[in-house]
């Protein structure tokens, strides 16, 4: 199957140049059957190589394939290169499958839209770019990844570019994405001249080699270094602390491509580079703290920015910030494969959440704030059941998908072998993260879908169930976020009920082996004990509990008084949080504001003035003024010669006589 | 190689000259036939360069398609060509992009034609022939001539303050130029002092014994003539203001090939000349070159004009050439003089776009736009294409460029690196807020509506720097292959007095490599 590996990223290619260079003189079947179908074929290819990769035995899963070689000068041999293990065979499978799936949406969604055409080719541009992220055999093919879906969405997200404020949000994506890369490539160059190559391949041995002959001990400051400015290019593109903000301004784009591309894919292209580079991260155990760190504040201050938001897209937003943040736990407390399966969980619930609120979004006629809504649930109910079992899955209830994932990551924070004590406080914090999720997901369910309708009278009649073409999606997806969690149920759960295998984790366990042996074989051995477990399990179920139904007394009982006398009684936190904590503002005035002043100076004062005015202009002016002095001395009147000459003599003779 | 190749292609633009000469400019026919002749001495001329590649054998260190005959007997002074892989892309790009700049002045200069179509060959064969001089003497000649025509073309076709721009950028070359030529006698006398024999050849002059006093000095000459060109902070001035004045085509010239000038003389004269010299300055350089990178942008961010906007990220992208001409690695090295072609290339295209919506609403301001990416689609993704290569997206020409010379500078001086990869976020804001302010939004300027997107003849001349652009960004090792030898050369020539320049470099991981943390794998 190798050599077959580029195709999954040659179809989006070739749909992204036909629709991109034709589209415009192609009718809209042709350009949705392009569009989907190439997604659709790069997602046949991937389940065949995972038919094939499969039959192999679980130590030997492995493709590799080079097309050409890219860059060669000196040591610096770079070739465009492809791998498959398990690892890129789990994010090719979701991204290629929620990506048909997503695609399929947008013939609907995106149906009387003028520029349909520039927006599948962007699209398939977009899927392109994520399959050479994942399938990168090195650091540089990913970095082409990484930074080509970063163009994708730039793209995207400024697609109705009309709007100023979509195209800047369009501009800050990028630029803030810029920013993390910064770190993202200083740290392929101390990779690169400490281990002589950016290839998987050539690193991840080459670094075991030196750790296992003692040149280089745990967390030798070369190794964190790299680890932590890898982190700082996953903290723009996965929207972590700092660099989120980027994100909730993101979704200006369409619905369709928040759900695909800044929820489902290209926002946790960071924790897969983490899960990718996880022999590198285990060898340093600080930078995983820091990861770790990051995520917990993360996963809880984007959850609070959540609770007030008002606009529908606005928290499943934030949402998705909290939800990386509990990925980045997974990976960053050696639990590779949990944040994996959250990864993917995620994927399958968030999409279908966001594909809901773009079906919400199109009902309402466009309108977005979920103030005007209410009710909806007996006018669309298949968006309604499908966002509710995506909402419970993501509130982390059993048996639904987000609860074996999320649950799993908490376990294992719990248990962070390298740092006990800020495991401890890291669960914590992750486990009244997950109550405050359940809590504004509800408020999302009841605000959008219970009670009375609040809208317009237009919009009133406006309510329809979507299209096929838009509810096939939501319910596979819908179906997905039920069932998904059993491709990884916990150990405990499948003793339970009848062991039941934890397949992904068995999958993944071949690319964390090493890994895992590192851990076993230097951490604190932080085992926990059945009872333990159970109660951390029961603890978060309960905690979801409580926010669903505080959610439910807010929301419903109280209906409409109750979050307006709260809002007034709290009035500072309230105007705090729903500002988001004031951080674009702070950004804006610390950052943004100096640096063009400061270049506004560099312009008109350092180059105008000094380097123009006085080091070039100023010698000009001295040699006209000089020759303008000068000049007087030949003015061709002849009493003026004479006066001079009458000067001259004078001196001359005053000279010899007095010298 | 029997056939004077090099002399061929440096002087067939001339051939066009008495023809153009000899038409009538009064009619409409006779102005394009004019542009016709032009047009075919410039693609002729670059077919004979493509004759180049083939022969070009990128195994050989020295020269090749050497002619070497006496010129000026009496001093020594001889007609000696000769190219080297470095060169070697120089010269095809400037062959490639002069039939280009013709073709984009179909339309803009219509006032003496035949004038600006001479300058504009004169110009060709002056800054081939200082490509491929070997003989002091013979380079200066050039360089010295490519200055008039250049002066004519903003002087006589620029804008408003042409004649002040003119001026500008002709006396600030000019003093350099001269202080250059003192010292290329002074080291001609030393030369003679020490070998017995006068002669401006460059192949001799190299490795002259100079006391060290006067080596610095005739570095810091030799660089300050080369600095001016390039141009690098705080020398920079004329640079703006000669783009904006000048037509399309002197702005697609001046920075698409003269500016490599300056990058040129350093690679090779200045350096390899004064090997020492270059080693005393080098920590001064460095800073220069990333002072250069982030003023140049950080004033390219504020600019109300597009040209200027552009003029300025020139500024910021030759202080990468520069920076990684002076770390003297391997990556640095080929990134720089890749990233010279790179320049020319995504410059020379955004000047060329910058022309051709000055054409139709005769205003650079970026205020007069605004939304008009629904009224010129093509023009708008041509230009977004372009600036993606500008701002170094991988898969582009530029992100090889920036990346060779970053990981190239990162092994010897760490800050330095990532300094200058702070430049990289600086190009992404300036050039996007840049398309944000002119494309997107609403159409709000009535003035645009009726804008006419790219016609053919306009298609024709972007498409090969298109194409360019994807074919360096995904196979550089066709161009890398060429200057392997070369650059190889170049750096052993240079790097003689390597331990006293690493003396002066700066590195804040030191104390991590002590640790024994880093093992020394990485070869170069």
């Amino acid at each position: 199957m190798d050599k077959y590996i580029f195709l999954i990223p040659l179809f989006p290619l070739i749909g992204f140049l036909i629709n991109g260079l034709f589209g415009k003189k192609l009718g809209k079947g042709v350009i949705s059957f392009i569009g989907c179908a190439t997604i659709g074929f790069s997602f046949i290819v991937a389940l065949f190589i995972w038919k094939a990769l499969l039959a192999l035995d679980p130590g030997h899963r492995l493709f590799t394939e080079t097309l050409w070689q890219w860059i060669g000068c000196g040591g610096l041999k770079v070739g465009v290169s492809f791998l498959i293990d398990p690892l890129s065979m789990v994010m090719i499978l979701v991204v290629t499958g929620v990506g048909f799936l997503i695609h399929v949406y947008s013939t609907g969604y995106m149906y009387e839209d003028e520029s349909y055409w520039r927006y599948f080719s962007y699209l398939n541009m977009f899927v392109f770019f994520m399959a050479m992220l994942v399938l990168g055999g090195n650091y540089l093919v990913m970095f082409v990844g990484w930074e080509g879906v970063g163009l994708a969405s730039y793209l995207l997200i400024g697609f109705w570019y009309q709007g100023i404020d979509n195209a800047i949000a369009g501009k800050k994506a990028f630029v803030v994405n810029r920013i993390g890369d910064f770190g993202f490539v200083l740290g392929m160059f101390l990779m690169f001249w400490t281990f002589g190559s950016l290839s998987y391949m050539d690193v991840f041995p080459k670094a075991l080699e030196l750790f296992e002959h003692g040149s280089m001990h745990l967390n030798a400051p070369v190794i964190v270094a790299i680890c932590l400015l890898l982190f700082v290019g996953a903290t723009g593109k996965s929207a972590q602390i700092p660099l989120y903000i980027w994100l909730p301004d993101a979704m200006a784009g369409p619905t369709p491509v928040s759900a695909l591309i800044h929820a489902a894919t290209m926002v946790t292209a960071g924790v897969y580079m983490v899960a990718r580079t996880n022999v590198l991260y285990t060898l340093a155990p600080t930078a995983l703290l820091v990861v770790a760190s990051i995520a917990a504040a993360t996963a809880f201050f984007a959850a609070t920015m959540g609770v007030l938001q008002n606009d529908i897209k606005k928290v499943l937003a934030y949402s998705t910030v909290s939800q990386l943040g509990y990925m980045f736990i997974g990976v960053g407390v050696t639990a590779y494969w949990a944040g994996i399966f959250h990864l993917m969980t995620h994927a399958f619930f968030k999409a279908c959440l966001f594909l809901c609120s773009g079906s919400v979004i199109h009902a309402m006629g466009g309108d977005q704030d979920m103030r005007n809504m209410g009710g909806l649930a007996k006018k669309m109910p298949i968006t309604y059941i499908t966002m509710l079992a995506a909402t419970l899955a993501i509130s982390g209830l059993p048996p639904f998908a987000g609860f074996f994932s999320k649950d799993e990551i908490l376990g294992k924070a719990f248990a962070f072998p390298f740092y006990p004590v800020a495991g401890k406080i890291i669960w914590f914090i992750g486990t009244v993260g997950a109550g405050i999720t359940a809590f504004y997901m509800f408020r999302l369910i009841f605000m959008t879908f219970h009670g009375e309708f609040r809208g317009t009278e237009e919009q009133r009649h406006h309510l329809h169930e979507s299209p096929p073409n838009m509810t096939v999606p939501l319910i596979i997806l819908g179906t997905l976020s039920l069932v998904g969690g059993w491709l990884g149920v916990p150990e405990l759960i499948g003793r339970l009920t009848g062991h039941i295998p934890n397949f992904l984790e068995g999958f993944l366990e071949p690319v964390f082996e090493h890994s895992s042996n590192i851990v076993a074989q230097y951490a604190s051995h932080a085992h926990v004990s059945e009872p333990v477990e159970w109660t951390l399990m029961t603890t978060s179920v309960v905690v979801a509990v409580i926010g669903i139904c505080l959610a439910y007394y807010i929301y419903m009982v109280h209906g409409r008084d109750l979050p307006g006398k709260l809002a007034e009684k709290y009035a500072f936190h309230y105007q705090v949080i729903y500002n988001k904590y004031y951080v674009d503002e702070i950004y804006e005035f610390l950052v943004v504001l100096p640096i063009y002043y400061f270049s506004l100076f560099l312009w008109k004062v350092i180059d105008g003035f000094f380097i123009d005015g006085i080091g070039v202009n100023g010698p000009a002016w001295l040699v006209k003024r000089t020759s303008a002095g000068a000049r007087l001395v030949q003015n061709g009147y002849v009493q003026t010669y004479g006066a001079f000459m009458l000067v001259g003599l004078v001196t001359i003779v005053c000279f010899f006589i007095y010298r | 190689m029997n056939a004077p190749i090099l002399t061929y292609v440096t002087f067939l633009p001339l051939f066009g000259v008495p023809f153009i000469l000899a038409l009538p400019q009064n009619s409409d026919n006779g102005k394009n036939l004019i542009r016709g002749i032009a047009l075919v001495a410039s693609i002729i001329t670059f077919l004979a360069s493509l004759r180049l590649y083939f022969a070009f054998d990128p195994g050989v260190a020295g020269f090749q398609f050497i002619e070497d005959h006496p010129w000026i007997s009496s001093y020594g002074i001889r007609y000696h060509l000769g190219m080297d892989g470095l060169s070697f892309w120089l010269v095809l790009l400037t062959t490639f992009l002069t039939p280009l700049t013709i073709l984009s002045t179909w339309r803009a200069i219509d006032k003496r034609v035949k004038e600006f179509q001479v300058s504009m060959l004169v110009l060709e064969t002056a800054m081939l022939g200082t490509f491929v001089a070997l003989d002091l003497f013979l380079f200066y000649v050039f360089w010295e001539l490519m200055l008039i025509p250049m002066y004519l073309i903003i002087g006589v076709w620029g804008g408003e303050r042409r004649i002040y721009a003119a001026i500008k950028f002709f006396l600030y070359t000019a003093v350099g130029s001269l202080l250059m030529l003192v010292c290329i006698i002074g080291l001609v006398y030393f030369h003679k002092e020490h070998s017995g024999t006068l002669t401006f050849d460059l192949l001799k002059l190299y490795g002259t014994p100079i006391p060290r006093m006067y080596e610095i000095l005739f570095f810091a000459a030799f660089a300050l003539a080369f600095a001016i060109k390039v141009p690098m902070f705080p020398l920079h001035t004329w640079l703006p203001d000669a783009h904006v004045e000048a037509p399309t085509a002197g702005s697609v010239i001046l920075a698409g090939i003269l500016l490599k000038m300056g990058t040129y003389g350093f690679f090779r004269f200045a350096m390899p000349l004064f090997p020492q010299g270059s080693a005393y300055f080098t920590p001064l350089i460095i800073v220069l070159s990333i002072i250069g990178i982030i003023y140049g942008a950080l004033v390219a961010m504020v600019q109300p004009d597009i040209k200027k906007l552009v003029a300025y990220s020139s500024v910021s992208h030759l202080g990468y050439c520069m920076l990684g001409l002076y770390v003297l690695t391997r990556q640095g090295v080929e990134g720089s003089v890749l990233q010279m072609i790179n320049h020319g290339i995504s410059t020379g295209a955004l000047f060329l776009l910058v022309g051709i919506i000055y054409e139709r609403r005769h205003t650079r301001l970026i205020k007069e736009y605004g939304g008009i990416a629904r009224v010129v689609p093509v023009y708008s993704t041509i230009f977004f294409i372009v600036t993606l290569s500008s701002i170094g997206f991988p898969t582009t020409n530029g992100f090889i460029g920036e990346f060779l010379i970053l990981i190239g500078a990162f092994k010897v001086n760490k800050a330095a690196a990532v300094l200058a990869a702070s430049g990289v976020i600086l190009g992404a804001v300036y050039m996007l807020w840049m398309v944000q302010r002119v494309f997107y939004g609403e159409l709000k300027n009535p003035k645009n509506i009726s804008l006419k997107d790219m016609n053919l003849r306009e298609v024709v001349y972007m498409l090969p720097l298109l194409v360019l652009i994807f074919w360096i960004g995904l196979y550089p090792n066709f161009f890398l292959n060429k200057m392997h030898v070369s650059v190889d050369h170049f750096i052993s020539q240079v790097k003689v007095e390597k331990i006293q320049q690493e003396s002066h470099v700066a590195t804040i991981f030191a104390p991590l490599e002590e640790s024994g943390a880093t093992v020394p794998t990485a070869k170069e």
